[in-house]
């Protein structure tokens, strides 16, 4: 069996899973392995969506002790399950969570791990991976030599395909409480935007943006092409008030979005690490000679701030965010 | 208290990767060698530990000997000892995981800091892999940290804010940036870590189960175009070029 670890949230598949998920149907499809779809929570209503994507099997492990995200627990719970089931491959998107989970079951399993995996393929009924390393300054190929096989898969990467399986339900143990640790509370962020790595455009700004107040023209290009903001190193690191998490880069947030706009962002190596998976980047920068522009799709050589105004007032005109 | 801080030697970030002829490995020549971005915020915590409660704090790193220098560095910025675990710290996470896991079961160590990811293999993997393997309490990604008697509670980063994780100490920790802003060495603490011995010890052998087969460049980026005019009319050039040729929108 392929085993597709599953978060909910607000009772829906969490699109991360829905990514994991399709990619484990391929899996499955070209090994004839059947495809399993793991959740857990005090309850797990919603996981029958799962079928969408192909699920043969829908595992649920439910009980008032995993209301809580706890590591341990869900390590022990997701362990379990692949034992019970003979699965040899083991799959979660790679969230906070999923990273979290998956080389703790890995480790308990005495399985391989392959984080943040932007390709997948059996060969030889053998799992392979091929994941970004060094945050993308290279690709590396991952054979496994242990039975079972984990993998995280990295948002925005896989296609999801819908393909409807039969989803049969069936229930697994959950583990009792006493965990090491539990998560007692989840403080979110002003705005509730979807996170840089599951946003789909980025708009960020580097050093050219002057100060953190600036970044108001960015949130604004932002809202009006449907984005999130992100930050160079440089920004971040200059006292402008900016956090940590805005972060794109190698030390930051790797990011794959289908847009990527970069105002005021020289380029520097660690940079370009952290956002050359995006499909599409344009540039803006004063200096043509920016090593920015060498990535870029489309470049602007000009002021950011004249075209990012003028481009946020051509968006609304568009209409283009909505769609 | 005991604390046990795991850093690994890592190319810089500035670094131009080149393949090596063996095709899956990185070509050591012209890599300038770093402690791991993350690691510095992990032993700037264990060494504040230290100062505010007590603690005694041993630095760790598995490699070669050029792993002595991370070393060095950690015990010029206060940590009271070091140790070389003599083997390859470039494996793969559950290597190294085995590796650490071996040296430290038994020793007593309440806190077990590292980074919450290396900048060569970013396999962010290895700090929960050890907590597993030792059967202990992992908080990973963290950006805020409070001890009280035998237990933590820590700030995680998770997509879109934070959350709160508590636990029982032994625990595992991993730091994210934000937990601190890592401090500069004195000369004091330079001299004083010359006079100190790192003690080496062959690091128990540990396959790799994920192994890297090749290594690839990225493919070249297909070359861009630059949008000339006014800044209104390249907006508008823009936003066509996105949604006619890129299909964005």
């Amino acid at each position: 069996m392929i085993l597709v670890f599953c978060e909910l949230k607000d009772g829906k598949i969490r699109k991360p899973s829905t990514e994991a998920l399709s990619a484990g149907r391929r899996l499955a499809d070209a090994s004839g392995q059947p495809l399993g779809a793991l959740f857990a929570g005090a309850s797990c209503a919603g996981a029958a969506e799962a079928a969408k994507y192909g699920a043969d099997v829908i595992l649920t492990a439910e009980g008032a002790t995993l209301g809580s995200y706890s590591s341990d627990a869900y390590a022990q719970l997701v362990a379990d399950a692949v034992k019970a089931k003979g699965a040899t491959v083991l799959l979660a998107g790679a969230t906070a969570m999923g990273k979290d989970v998956a080389p703790r079951a890995a480790a308990r399993m005495g399985a391989g791990y392959a984080s943040d995996v932007t390709g997948l393929s059996m060969v030889e009924g053998k799992l392979q991976a091929v994941r970004p390393v060094y945050a993308g300054k290279a690709f590396a190929t991952i054979t496994f030599t242990s039975a079972v096989q984990v993998a995280s898969t990295r948002p925005n990467v896989f296609p999801v395909v819908e393909k409807a399986g039969p989803g049969a339900v069936e229930s697994v143990p959950a583990p009792a409480g006493d965990f090491k640790s539990v998560v007692k509370e989840i403080l979110a962020k002003a705005g509730g935007k979807v996170d840089l790595t599951e946003a789909n455009v980025i708009i960020s700004g580097g050093r050219g943006m002057k100060n953190g107040d600036n970044f108001k023209i960015l949130e604004e290009l932002a809202d009006a092409l449907g984005g999130v903001v992100g930050a160079s190193r440089a920004a971040v690191d200059a006292d402008w008030g900016l956090p940590h998490s805005m972060q794109v880069g190698q030390t930051g947030k790797v990011v794959s979005p289908t847009l990527y706009i970069a105002c005021g962002i020289s380029g520097a190596i660690q940079h370009l690490a952290g956002m050359s998976g995006s499909k599409f980047i344009v540039a803006i920068n004063k200096d043509p000679e920016a090593p920015i522009f060498k990535v870029a799709s489309y470049g602007i050589v000009g002021d950011l701030f004249d075209v990012v105004p003028e481009l946020t007032k051509a968006a609304k005109a568009m209409g283009v965010g909505k769609g | 208290m005991k604390i046990l801080v795991a850093l690994k030697q890592v190319p810089d970030t500035e670094t131009k990767i080149k393949v090596a002829a063996d095709g899956r490995s990185l070509d050591p020549a012209d890599v300038k060698w770093i402690t791991g971005p993350y690691d510095e915020y992990a032993l700037e915590e264990a060494i504040r530990i230290k100062e505010a409660k007590g603690a005694d704090v041993v630095a760790l790193s598995v490699g070669g000997d050029s792993a002595k220098e991370v070393l060095r560095n950690a015990l010029a910025l206060g940590a009271d000892s070091a140790v070389l675990l003599k083997g390859d710290g470039q494996g793969d996470a559950f290597a190294v995981a085995q590796m650490i896991a071996a040296f430290a079961q038994g020793k007593g160590f309440d806190l077990i800091f590292c980074g919450n990811k290396g900048i060569g293999g970013d396999n962010a993997a290895m700090g929960p892999m050890l907590a597993e393997l030792m059967g202990i309490a992992q908080a990973n990604v963290i950006v805020k940290l409070e001890l009280g008697q035998g237990t933590f509670r820590a700030e995680r980063e998770i997509e879109g804010g934070s959350e709160v994780v508590e636990g029982a100490l032994p625990a595992v920790i991993t730091a994210q940036k934000g937990l601190n802003e890592p401090r500069y060495a004195s000369l004091k603490g330079i001299m004083a870590a010359k006079k100190k011995t790192i003690e080496e010890l062959d690091a128990t052998s540990a396959p790799a189960v994920a192994v890297v087969s090749s290594l690839a460049l990225p493919p070249e980026r297909p070359a861009g175009r630059l949008l000339a005019g006014e800044p209104a009319a390249q907006a508008q050039a823009l936003l066509q070029a996105l949604k006619d040729e890129a299909k964005v929108f």
